[in-house]
């Protein structure tokens, strides 16, 4: 009862600022508005039971990544002034594709969603069953993604540090 | 549990179980968690604002010794009522509202700072059974949470229009990323230590043997760094760069007025006291008094003192500590305070981490030395 209310809740949130994300003519309240959907989205997390999806999802996305958007933003050319309007022909093509978007995340969603009957909840699920799970090597132990994942984001540090590099 | 049996006769557990069982008893479980939410919030709250009166005539007084003055002495007894006077003083003040400003993101800016600054405030543990959320990734949270507060800064130095406001939000958001890092860093070394992120087990592991011993030197590094970069987080004592007043005035909240400038000051506040109770609950033992392992009389007399006693005890000798450092040390430069992070705190915290992982593997921790439960 109360968990429903307060999903509804979060779901109208998360729907109404997307929305207000797009429409947004400044680019700077696109990005505050953003970062309502993703605390939302942490909410969800949260009546799930998911802990620490939570907490990263706060600490990754509206702590980190927002925060770099604000910076970048700030950087740019007159960041506050309105975005103008674009022409009808690209109007209609960004219409298209994303509405094939929706239809396919739609049909997706709609096939896998009869197959799940009741969505566990993970009230116990321990820091330390994630650790093993994260850095162990055997079965449904993900160490070598994990790996990978990591030299991925050197590469882009090291990119990054090349591109900033004074000459 | 054979370490609880001491008498503490002046603990709330007791109350707390008995209004429970008093609306239990008479309510359905729906209403019963409803009235119990409501009054945990309002009780936070109240705490909330009771602290941030409180700090701020403690840091008038305890500046005006460093200085040699008296300090507030004429609003009531010692100046009490001085802070109660400047809160009203703010609340009656008239809410400016700046011309061509991003009006929305102006006014939105400084709740984020009081929410975040508020929501990690509701998962510190005050006492025995005075703990709102008993999370099992504590420490992650507490990180994580604080860490939106930096956007409320940004958002309050862009939506001002103003090019000072802006250069203080840059220097604050600088700051405030690089040091979290640090802070995040000396948290982790505890959590190797402790072998837990749940700050209630954290806590119960400590009895004996507060963090701070066991890890001996690692864990000393580790607290003076927490000290060091959760001071830097508050943009307070020597790390107050957004805040200059010949260059900068006064940094990203320049243009803000009454209880939207209250908020800020609020948090700033606050958020010295939750490093503060940070680093008492990871490092000090928390709520749990001084104890030592087979002195039975000894502890007995320590448990007559009620743990949130204790608590707020060693929350305040961090609180001083923190005050002491402000007016003792000269002001840094931006690039000093960058350099002496990346350069030197960060480096450091990192090979932290390796010797407190050695110092855990190989036994060489107070308690596996001296056999302390």
């Amino acid at each position: 009862m109360a968990e429903k209310i307060i999903f509804y809740i979060l779901g109208a949130i998360i729907a109404i600022f997307s929305i207000m994300a797009v429409t947004s003519k400044q680019i700077i309240r696109s990005a505050t508005y953003l970062l309502f959907v993703l605390i939302a989205t942490a909410g969800l997390y949260l009546l799930l039971g998911y802990n620490y999806l939570f907490a990263v999802q706060i600490a990754v996305y509206a702590g980190g990544v927002m925060v770099l958007f604000i910076f970048a933003i700030s950087f740019t050319n007159r960041p506050g002034e309105k975005v103008h309007g674009e022409v009808p022909v690209r109007k209609l093509i960004a219409g298209t594709t994303a509405a094939a978007g929706v239809v396919f995340c739609g049909y997706i969603i709609y096939r896998n969603i009869r197959k799940v009957t009741v969505l566990v909840q993970q009230y116990n699920l321990s820091p330390q069953k994630l650790g093993e799970t994260l850095m162990g090597t055997e079965k449904y132990q993900y160490l070598l993604p994990f790996e990978l994942i990591s030299i991925l984001l050197l590469a882009c540090i090291v990119g990054a540090v090349m591109i900033a590099r004074k000459r | 549990m054979m370490l609880l049996n001491y008498s503490q006769p002046l603990e709330l557990t007791k109350l707390i179980k008995w209004f429970d069982n008093l609306l239990r008893a008479s309510l359905p479980e729906f209403w019963t968690l409803l009235i119990e939410f409501v009054v945990v919030a309002l009780a936070l709250l109240a705490v909330y604002v009771v602290v941030a009166l409180l700090l701020i005539y403690a840091e008038r007084k305890i500046t005006a010794f460093f200085q040699a003055r008296i300090g507030p002495n004429r609003a009531g007894k010692w100046g009490l009522l001085q802070s109660p006077a400047d809160m009203i003083k703010i609340l009656l003040k008239e809410i400016i509202k700046i011309s061509r400003s991003d009006r929305f993101l102006f006014f939105a800016a400084p709740f984020f700072m009081i929410v975040a600054s508020f929501a990690t405030f509701a998962a510190i543990p005050f006492g025995q059974s005075l703990h709102a959320i008993d999370f099992n990734i504590g420490v992650l949270y507490v990180i994580a949470i604080s860490s939106l507060g930096i956007i409320g800064v940004f958002l309050a130095g862009w939506s001002s229009n103003n090019k000072y406001s802006m250069i203080g939000a840059m220097r604050s958001g600088a700051q405030f990323v690089s040091y979290e890092l640090s802070a995040g860093f000396a948290l982790m070394t505890i959590v190797v230590l402790s072998g837990t992120m749940q700050f209630s087990e954290m806590i119960e592991g400590q009895r004996y043997c507060w963090n701070i011993f066991n890890g001996h030197i690692s864990s000393l590094i580790a607290f003076v760094i927490y000290l060091i970069s959760g001071h830097a987080e508050t943009n307070r004592g020597p790390f107050d760069l957004p805040e200059a007043e010949s260059e900068l005035t006064a940094g990203y909240h320049t243009e803000y007025s009454g209880i939207m400038f209250g908020y800020y000051y609020l948090a700033e506040y606050l958020n010295m006291f939750v490093i503060a109770s940070i680093a008492t609950t990871v490092f000090l033992g928390g709520y749990l008094p001084f104890e030592i392992q087979g002195w039975d009389g000894f502890n007995q007399i320590m448990n007559y003192i009620p743990s949130y006693v204790w608590f707020f005890g060693k929350t305040f000798v961090l609180i001083f500590l923190s005050l002491w450092v402000r007016w003792s040390f000269p002001r840094l430069r931006i690039d000093q305070l960058l350099n002496l992070e990346w350069k030197y705190l960060l480096p450091i915290n990192l090979l932290n981490i390796v010797l407190m992982v050695l110092l855990v593997l190989t036994g060489l921790t107070l308690k596996d030395l001296f056999g302390i439960l």
